[in-house]
This record gives structure tokens, C-alpha cells and sequence, in this order.
């Protein structure tokens, strides 16, 4: 299930614009990596390219390889559509989709992909929202509409939805900023349930989260603004919070800096 | 600056207010004053009055203001007191076409008036009915919607999700051209291109096209504004699951806008039921049924209406028959307006738990 990520010299471009610059890292299977650095350093962005979102954005454009294994997800006749089913993502602010009930967002995945049985969809359903920790809040309400949720029961719908697809990847974009500390909380204990069975990269600004959920952590920074974010370093994250080998690591991470 | 405060020591947060049925005694004040005044210097008309009353009002509650609550309030009040009499002025036409149209129409609006056609029934005799108009106004009206929200809602998903560049440039610039062609212009090119150039005779059909040139753009117009509308998020969501970007239109974002662009489709089809000018040069006219919009005259209501009061030839008789039809045509697009309020409210992403 779970697959490691390999990247090399990865470039990102919004237009003209370069915005991270010939980023290498890899990312270990069944681990939670976490990405910190100041707003603006192009830890999103980076996040992004990882399943092919990037390009969305109009002029998004991307160099470099990304290899999902043994297969590069920049290669020549790769389908991003193909990538964002192996790699799955949970955005900032939770978005259920709002004409669809709770059982329709968790199927959504697998109907609008379109190859499911019918009665298979009721089991995976149920064992996604269990793993996402919602089936007991919401196994009464299926066909209530997922937008009637509360914030942190939105996001882990969103969550059970990603996981619906089996992707091997989950990519997290600050899951968490839009919830209080309880869900926060709820969300935490998730991804730490969740990484036995799949590679999970989070971006954070909390660096007391990165700390909680995370085996490795990679800061990112940029020199100023409108110049290129970059890596700066990574490494196991009691590492990166007790020893980091940069200066300006230290500094972000101590508050002394941003 | 002394106020005529009801206070001795008023606090500097509480000033003296005037009550809350103040605009209305004002209003009436002005009213009684308006008629006095017009009745005194023997004005005739009652937009005179009206007018003097209205003055009153804005003027009258600007003044006590003014003087019991300061001049912050007073203009407060001002502008609260135009904005009710500029809605005064929109509304009383409005009321006053309604009440018009159906007192005049509903003489000889009923069942037989409804399901019989003119046939043989001369002008100048009463009888006869808008079953034909009725027909050829709705499968006019149904083609042209046939024609049109295929092509213009299509053209908006183009323009919104993947148009970019010169081409959605020199759409959105033609769109906008096409939203001011006046409806005889788009009736003239129909004329010269299918029945001048292609020899075809006048049809219910060859109207329904002249009507889709004016649908278009509107549909277009709107169905665009609807769809960007649907937060991005939605469309990353969907796209994140591996969800290519034609199923994500089809199944995610068009059901988030399907009620706005039901709406603007309502909206298009009201605007485009009481076009004339397009009938008149290709559809003409007809007192029989004809059920087959593609060969032969239809009769539509706006024609009906349109000839019913100019051939009305001094009869009663044909001068009810138009009001009777123009209120069915109102009634129709009311009609319309709240099926489409009902399927907006009823498409809108629930918020319930």
C-alpha cells in the first residue's frame, strides 16, 4: 500500500515565477513527515506537486522528477488523473461536497471514478469512516447533507473521502488550521492511526503539531520574498526540534526568527 | 450647537430620538398636506399631488429631524425616506400594469377562452379563444429553449473551466455583442439566411431561432456567473480523488450551480415569451391550430395581442380578447418566474443536519 517518495531537483513555477527552487527529498513509507517554514516559503506548493495538483493552478508548471517507487510522476505519458488516485490529499479548509449527503461524499471517490459494485460501496463506506473516527458520530446521519457536519467532523468526512480511494499517499495541506484544539486533537490521533497503512506528508504552521505527529520534519524557508522557497533541511523531527544542524532552523524554530 | 433635547443633562451617548412611528405620521402629514395644497391652487392630477407629498416627506422628516435629534439623523432619515419614495415610484407602475391588465383581462379569460381557437371567428364578433396561440407560443418558446441552453450553458463551461487566451477572449466579446442585438435584427437574419437564402417557408421553427440568438447570451451570462460561484475548493477536492476534470463539471460542480442556472434559464425563457418583432417576420400568423412547428404559420401570444388590438376595429369584443391573452401571457411568465424560484430553493446545497 503505503509507497516511499523520491524527489529530485524539483523546480515549481507559477508563470514566470519560480516558486521552489530544485527541492531533493525523500519521503519513507508508513511515516508522517511534516513540512514547516514561514508563510509564502512554498511548502503548499511543494505539497502540490506531489499528486500533479500543482498544474491546476493556472500556469502551474513543474521540472524535475517525483518518483512514486519506482515510477516517475513527471515522466512522459503519465496520467495526472491516474497519480491523484495513488495520491490522495485533504486541504486546508474542510470542503465536503455541499449537494451531497455524508454516504455520497465518502463513495464520491470510487462512483465518480466510476468502478465500484454496488454492494461493495457499503463496506467501504463504513470502513472509511471508521478509520477516518466519524462512523459513530455518523452512522444515524448518512443521508444528511455532509455540509450539516460541524468544522472537525467536515474535515475528518474529507479525510474518510480521501482514504475511500486506497490511495498510498495522503498528502495533508494544514488539516488542522481551521479547527479548535479538540478536533485538532481528533485529527492528530487519526493520522497517527493512519500512517500504519499509508506515506502521510502534512504541511503545518503549528510546530507543536509537527512535533506531536511526525517521525521526520523538512523546514523550509525562503531568502526573501519573491525569491524562491527552498529546503533548507530534513531530518527525524526530535532531531530538527532538540539539534538541527542549520542556523536558520534553529531560529524559526525557537521563535527568534519570522 | 443646542439641541432641543427632552433631557436637562443629556448623556453624550444617548440623544433624543424620535419615536418609531414618526416616518409614518410624516408620511400621512404629507399626504393630507399634498392634497390640501393641490386641491387649494385646483391641480387635476394625482401625479401632482403625489409628487407635492412626496416632497413633503423627504423635506418634513429633514426638518423635525434636523431640529429634535441633530443633523447626523437627519440625514439619516433623508436618505432613508428617498429610498422609500423612489421604491413608491417603481412600484406604482408596476401595480398599476397588474391591476389594469387583469381587470380588463379577466372579462372574457376562462375555460372555453382558453382551449379554443380563433378559427372562423371574425375580429369584430366576440367568441373564439388563445388555444392556438397558446400552442404556438409554447412550442416557439420550447424549441428556442431546446436550441439554446445546450449551446449556452456549454459555451459557459467552456469560458469558466477551460477557456483561457484569445478565444475566451473573442467569445466573451461576442457573447456580450450578441446580448444587445435587438430582437428584429436577430428576426432579420433568420429571415435572409433561412427563408430568402434557403427558400424555406415561414415556420414556428425558423422563429424559435431568431428567439435562441436573444436566449444565448443570457443563458450564457448567467450560467457563467453561477458557475463561478462554485468555490474552487470543490473542484481540488474532486480533481484530488482522481476524479478526471469532465466527470468533476458534470458531477460536482454543475449539481452545486444547478439552481442558479435553472434560474437564469427561467429568466431567458420570461425574457424571450413576449418577443414580437422575430414572430411577426417569421412565424406570421394564423386563427387554427397548427401543432407542427416546423412547416407552416404558428400564432403566438404576443402576435395575437399585438393583432387582436389593432384589428380590433373599434369592437369590444376583440380589444377584451387582447387583454384577456396579455394577461395569460403575464400569468405564464409569473408562472415560470416561481417554478424557477421553487426549483433554485429546491436544488440549493442543503445546510440542514
Amino acid at each position: 500500500m503505503a509507497k516511499r517518495i523520491d524527489v529530485s531537483g524539483l523546480n515549481a513555477y507559477y508563470g514566470s515565477f519560480l516558486a521552489i527552487e530544485d527541492i531533493s527529498m525523500t519521503v519513507e513509507p508508513r511515516s508522517v513527515t511534516a513540512f514547516i517554514g514561514p508563510s509564502g516559503c512554498g511548502k503548499s506548493t511543494f505539497l502540490r506537486t506531489l499528486n500533479r495538483m500543482h498544474e491546476v493552478t493556472p500556469g502551474g508548471r513543474v521540472d524535475g522528477k517525483v518518483m512514486l517507487d519506482d515510477e516517475n510522476l513527471y515522466g512522459a505519458g503519465i496520467d495526472p488523473v491516474a497519480v491523484r488516485r495513488e495520491v490522495g490529499m485533504v486541504f486546508q479548509r474542510p470542503n465536503p461536497f455541499p449537494t451531497m449527503s455524508v454516504y455520497d461524499n465518502v463513495a464520491a471517490g470510487l462512483r465518480l471514478n466510476g468502478k465500484y459494485k454496488k454492494s461493495q460501496l457499503d463496506d467501504v463506506v463504513e470502513k472509511s469512516l471508521r478509520g477516518a473516527n466519524l462512523w459513530n458520530e455518523v452512522k444515524d446521519r448518512l443521508n444528511k447533507p455532509g455540509s450539516g457536519l460541524s468544522g472537525g467532523q467536515q474535515q475528518r468526512l474529507c479525510i474518510a473521502r480521501a482514504i475511500a480511494v486506497e490511495p498510498n499517499v495522503l498528502l495533508m495541506d494544514e488539516p488542522c488550521s481551521a479547527l479548535d484544539p479538540i478536533s485538532t486533537l481528533a485529527i492528530e490521533d487519526l493520522i497517527g492511526e493512519l500512517k500504519e497503512r499509508f506515506t502521510i506528508v502534512i504541511v503545518t504552521h503549528n510546530m507543536q503539531q509537527a512535533a506531536r505527529v511526525s517521525d521526520r520534519t523538512a523546514f523550509f524557508n525562503l531568502a526573501a520574498v519573491g525569491q524562491p522557497g527552498k529546503l533548507i533541511e530534513i531530518d527525524d523531527t526530535e532531531r530538527i526540534f532538540s539539534n538541527p544542524s542549520v542556523q536558520a532552523t534553529e531560529d524559526y524554530i525557537s521563535g527568534r526568527f519570522g | 450647537m443646542s439641541h432641543a433635547t427632552l433631557t436637562p443633562k443629556p448623556s453624550s451617548l444617548r440623544g433624543a430620538t424620535l419615536p418609531k412611528w414618526f416616518p409614518w405620521a410624516v408620511a400621512a402629514g404629507a399626504v393630507v398636506l399634498g392634497l390640501g395644497i393641490s386641491t387649494a391652487a385646483g391641480l387635476q392630477s394625482d401625479i401632482q399631488w403625489a409628487l407635492i407629498a412626496s416632497l413633503l416627506f423627504v423635506l418634513g422628516s429633514y426638518g423635525i429631524s434636523a431640529k429634535v435629534e441633530g443633523r447626523r439623523q437627519a440625514r439619516d432619515r433623508t436618505a432613508t425616506s428617498l429610498v422609500w419614495v423612489a421604491f413608491l415610484m417603481a412600484l406604482i407602475p408596476l401595480a398599476s400594469l397588474i391591476w389594469e391588465t387583469v381587470k380588463r383581462g379577466v372579462k372574457v379569460l376562462d375555460g372555453y377562452f382558453l382551449t379554443h381557437s380563433m378559427g372562423v371567428v371574425a375580429d369584430t364578433e366576440p367568441g373564439g379563444g388563445i388555444y392556438h396561440a397558446i400552442i404556438g407560443t409554447l412550442e416557439q418558446v420550447g424549441l428556442a429553449t431546446l436550441i439554446s441552453v445546450p449551446i449556452g450553458v456549454l459555451t459557459a463551461i467552456y469560458l469558466v473551466e477551460y477557456g483561457r487566451g484569445r478565444l475566451a477572449q473573442a467569445v466573451t466579446f461576442f457573447v456580450d455583442v450578441m446580448t444587445g442585438i435587438p430582437s428584429i435584427v436577430a428576426g432579420l437574419f433568420v429571415l435572409s439566411v433561412w427563408i430568402l437564402l434557403l427558400d424555406m417557408g415561414p415556420s414556428g421553427f425558423a422563429g424559435s431561432m431568431a428567439l435562441s440568438i436573444l436566449m444565448i447570451p443570457v443563458v450564457v451570462r448567467s450560467t457563467e456567473e453561477m458557475l463561478k460561484l462554485v468555490p474552487n475548493e470543490l473542484r481540488e477536492a474532486s480533481l484530488a480523488l482522481g476524479v478526471p476534470k469532465w466527470r468533476t463539471i458534470l458531477k460536482v460542480v454543475l449539481p452545486t450551480s444547478i439552481g442558479g442556472i435553472t434560474t437564469g434559464v427561467m429568466l431567458a425563457i420570461a425574457r424571450i415569451t413576449g418577443e414580437t418583432a422575430p414572430v411577426l417576420l417569421l412565424v406570421w400568423v394564423t386563427n387554427f391550430i397548427n401543432t407542427n412547428p416546423f412547416s407552416d404559420p404558428q400564432a403566438s401570444l404576443p402576435m395575437y395581442i399585438y393583432l387582436q388590438f389593432a384589428n380590433s376595429g373599434g369592437s369590444g369584443a376583440a380589444y377584451d380578447r387582447a387583454w384577456a391573452a396579455a394577461l395569460t401571457l403575464i400569468a405564464f411568465i409569473m408562472i415560470l418566474n416561481l417554478v424557477a424560484r421553487g426549483i433554485a430553493r429546491w436544488k440549493a446545497p442543503k445546510t440542514g443536519r
